[in-house]
């Protein structure tokens, strides 16, 4: 049994640095497009960092938004957004959590209480299929958190590969891990997606697969520096990551197949996350190419061709 | 490189089949004596249930302690003839202040407090201000250590409650200095739990007094308009009691609670209604007058019943956490997370259709990719999802539907060590070495590579793991856990296929 296919012909030789200069603006005007994402229109954040109320319900037969409405005002829940999401009668009330008051995590959670009190009334039979309520404490807690893990795995990724390889290497990978990281999060304003745990899981997911991603075409820049001690580094640079093409594609096509049954049956939960996780590995993987290695060129040009110069 | 010891083999083969065994139970529906019968949980977003997250009002812990600390320090004063003014407390700061009745008599003052009798030792230290007050400041360690035990007595006390509902599996767990995580696998609808464990249940038997100084005003719990003077000084609490349980009441044929006290609460019950037979006492619970009845005789069998016109529900609850005890500060729940159960099943459902869907179109990627050895790598796949389900298995973790995603990303990153191997064989046969060696010399120059690039993304998913919370910790669990499995089935066992393979067949050219 041999091999049915292969992405491009072993001996394609593709001039991958002659297009470094249109990469890195690319690159860079895409990250600065989603810096202004950003801050306008901004992330949407979920539940985990916003803080507040969610209840999810499933009615019997189609759901009566005006009734709902009334009865929650009834019940003293104000500024509820209540839409329908998948089917006629899936309801989704969503709460902004109180912040003021010595009670506000109470309240939060008597907020939560009514909710339901108010479906069971204007829905009889209906089942709260969700119910989530978080203080707002927690929510800026679990923030932090998030922010620290992404902070975290930077720095290990930067002093790993520091050790294993050598500065310029970390340096370019770390700078191009932040304009992957900077691009998902404009993805995510542009999208919408709620901004929660599961995306910050995400998140450290695509920066874990990009770096791998990394760390494969430097280890190969690596070993071509010992075996072509004369060869200037663009040309070195274009030799390695052509012979590892194959490989550099070959996983994230797996990766991607993975991924997008997760994002296509997932679930309101996982659609997004996966979704994320999809735009993540095309842009790890071309970052990998079209940023990591011209900026490596850019860094190490003449101090990684020291050996060059030698007898 | 290319030569696998009989040992070798065994070993790799028996950790595959130890790996299914230990899977098995989860196949199952009854134990089986003959396994060994570990299975993984379902985490609550997949089986329907409900987190909550309590913390404890540690500052009312130390607003208690000042109260006792200044009730004994007025005491300890005046019993010395010594005079006061002013007393301050400041739980934020767990200090007491006051102004001595004359400066002269400061240095008496602290001599005074910093012996003061029935005082726990070490517990407070006496200073002296600039403004002239005396500060009587609770020591940072010993609320620490008290902070520490009444977080272990609410554990109990939220376990005893939670069991007494009859809630199946709960599972309850101290988080951080002050949080306590509750899981109810199978109760969606939590309110109940919530209201029980949001009340203190700290009941006291004062005397109705006149208003004014030495008494407070409390609300009557169904009437929270009318309020009563209660004298401060608790005659009897519910710590005193043995038992307690809902009945109907013969004469009113309402719901009232029985309480039958211990021998200490008994003695205190009985000189408390002895002494005031015609007076008026109050039944607090938390702050509040459950009913105040006149004293018609004493009572002095240890029991006594609460009529407060409750319904069926409210008596049984109330009855229950007396039984439970009081808890030692009031929790608040800051996070509920529920999830019924029909949401739950289509999560499984969601989830093993993207697994298997996934699994499939990466085993024919794979096949498709590189023939013979794609399909060693699709063996290896496999044995890599049954050994992260028995190493799941094996420590009983929870998986949840995120976790169920970290398998999945696993798979697809799994065979990227099967494809950087078989790429640099590839590569060594194109500059014309036989199978052997370019075999050898693929897994000797692949190995590296693959540990490097697995280090990186171990390292992110342990952050993820560490600062995550809840079911993204799961993610980052499976992640890990998948990693370590990879690199056995890819270096060793996919490795080990294919040199049974050359070594049976002796092929001139390798199918890649």
């Amino acid at each position: 049994m041999s091999p049915r296919f292969r992405f491009v012909r072993d001996d394609h030789r593709i001039g991958f640095m002659r297009g470094r200069k249109a990469g890195l603006a690319t690159s860079a005007v895409l990250s600065v497009l989603s810096l202004i994402l950003f801050f306008y229109p901004g992330l949407s954040l979920g539940l985990d960092f916003r803080g507040g109320i969610v209840i999810e319900a499933r009615t019997q037969g189609p759901a009566d938004f005006g009734k709902l409405r009334t009865v929650l005002a009834e019940h003293h829940v104000s500024a509820a957004g209540i839409q329908k999401f998948g089917a006629d009668n899936d309801v989704l009330i969503q709460i902004d959590a109180p912040r003021e008051g010595p009670d506000h995590e109470a309240q939060t959670q008597n907020i939560e209480h009514a909710v339901r009190d108010a479906v069971a009334q204007a829905q009889p039979g209906a089942e709260v299929v969700r119910a989530d309520a978080v203080g707002a404490s927690v929510s800026s807690e679990l923030f932090r958190d998030g922010i620290l893990a992404l902070v975290c795995s930077l720095a290990m990724i930067l002093v790993y590969i520091w050790v294993r390889f050598e500065w310029e290497f970390a340096v370019s990978a770390v700078i191009t891990l932040i304009l992957d990281l900077t691009k998902t999060i404009g993805f995510l304003a542009l999208t919408r997606f709620q901004f929660d745990l599961v995306m910050v899981a995400a998140i450290l997911t695509i920066l874990g697969y990009s770096t791998n991603d990394k760390v494969v075409v430097y280890d190969r820049v690596r070993e071509n520096l010992r075996k072509y001690r004369t060869m200037p580094l663009r040309e070195l640079l274009d030799l390695s990551i052509n012979e590892t093409l194959n490989r550099t594609l070959g996983t994230s096509s797996t990766v991607f197949l993975a991924a997008l049954p997760l994002a296509l049956f997932g679930g309101h939960s996982l659609s997004g996350f996966a979704t994320v996780m999809l735009f993540g590995i095309v842009v790890g993987t071309s970052s990998s190419i079209f940023i990591a290695a011209p900026l490596l060129l850019l860094m190490g040009e003449k101090r990684l061709r020291r050996d060059a110069a030698r007898p | 490189m290319m030569y696998y010891s009989r040992l070798r083999m065994l070993g790799t083969v028996g950790i595959c089949l130890l790996g299914l065994l230990l899977c098995l139970p989860n196949a199952l529906n009854r134990p089986m004596p003959s396994l060994p019968w570990r299975q993984i949980h379902l985490g609550l977003d997949l089986r329907g249930g409900s987190y909550l997250l309590l913390r404890i009002d540690l500052q009312s812990l130390t607003a208690a302690r000042l109260q006792s600390l200044e009730d004994n320090a007025r005491r300890t004063l005046l019993d010395k003839g010594l005079g006061y003014r002013d007393f301050q407390r400041d739980a934020a700061s767990a200090r007491l202040t006051f102004l001595p009745r004359d400066t002269g008599e400061r240095e008496a003052d602290i001599a005074a407090l910093s012996d003061m009798p029935r005082a726990v030792p070490g517990e407070f230290s006496v200073q002296t201000g600039a403004d002239g007050r005396i500060a009587v400041v609770l020591s940072h360690d010993a609320m620490v250590q008290r902070g520490r035990d009444a977080i272990g007595q609410s554990i109990e006390i939220v376990r005893r409650r939670i069991d007494a509902t009859g809630a199946i599996d709960p599972s309850i767990t101290r988080q951080g200095d002050d949080r306590i995580a509750v899981e109810l696998p199978g109760i969606s609808d939590p309110e109940r739990i919530k209201a029980l464990l949001g009340t203190t249940a700290r009941m006291t038997f004062q005397l109705v007094g006149e208003s004014g100084s030495g008494t407070t005003m409390l609300p009557m719990v169904n009437n929270p308009e009318q309020q009563l003077p209660i004298s401060n000084h608790v005659d009897a609490d519910g710590a005193d009691l043995t038992n307690a349980g809902a009945v109907i009441d013969q004469q009113s044929g309402q719901w009232a609670v029985t309480l039958t006290f211990d021998r200490v609460g008994a003695a205190e019950f009985g000189a408390l209604t002895r002494a005031n037979v015609g007076k008026r006492f109050a039944i607090v619970l938390d702050n509040k007058v459950i009913e105040a009845p006149v004293v018609q005789s004493p009572i002095t069998t240890g029991t006594g019943q609460i009529t407060g016109s409750f319904t069926a529900q409210q008596a049984t609850d109330l009855a229950l956490l007396l039984r439970a005890g009081a808890l030692p500060a009031p929790l608040a729940v800051i996070e509920q997370r529920s999830i019924g159960p029909s949401l739950g099943a289509d999560s499984i459902r969601a989830g093993a259709i993207s697994l298997a869907v996934g699994f499939v179109l990466v085993v024919i990627f794979m096949a498709l990719f590189y023939g013979r050895f794609g399909l060693y790598a699709d063996i290896a796949l496999l044995a890599n999802l049954i050994l992260m389900m028995a190493i799941l298995s094996l420590f009983e973790a929870t998986l949840t539907l995120p976790g169920m995603a970290g398998i999945l990303l696993t798979l697809g990153m799994a065979v990227d060590a099967n494809i950087l191997i078989n790429e640099r064989i590839r590569e060594e046969v194109k500059r014309g070495r036989g199978p052997l060696q370019a075999m050898q010399v693929g897994f000797e120059r692949a190995t590296g590579t693959v540990i490097d690039s697995n280090a990186t993304a171990f390292l992110a998913h342990v952050m993820l793991f560490v600062f995550g919370a809840g079911p993204v910790r799961n993610f980052a669990l499976t992640i890990t856990i998948g990693i370590a499995t990879t690199l056995f089935t890819t270096l060793v066992l996919s490795r080990l296929l294919m040199v049974r393979w050359y070594a049976n067949t002796r092929p001139q050219t390798l199918p890649v």
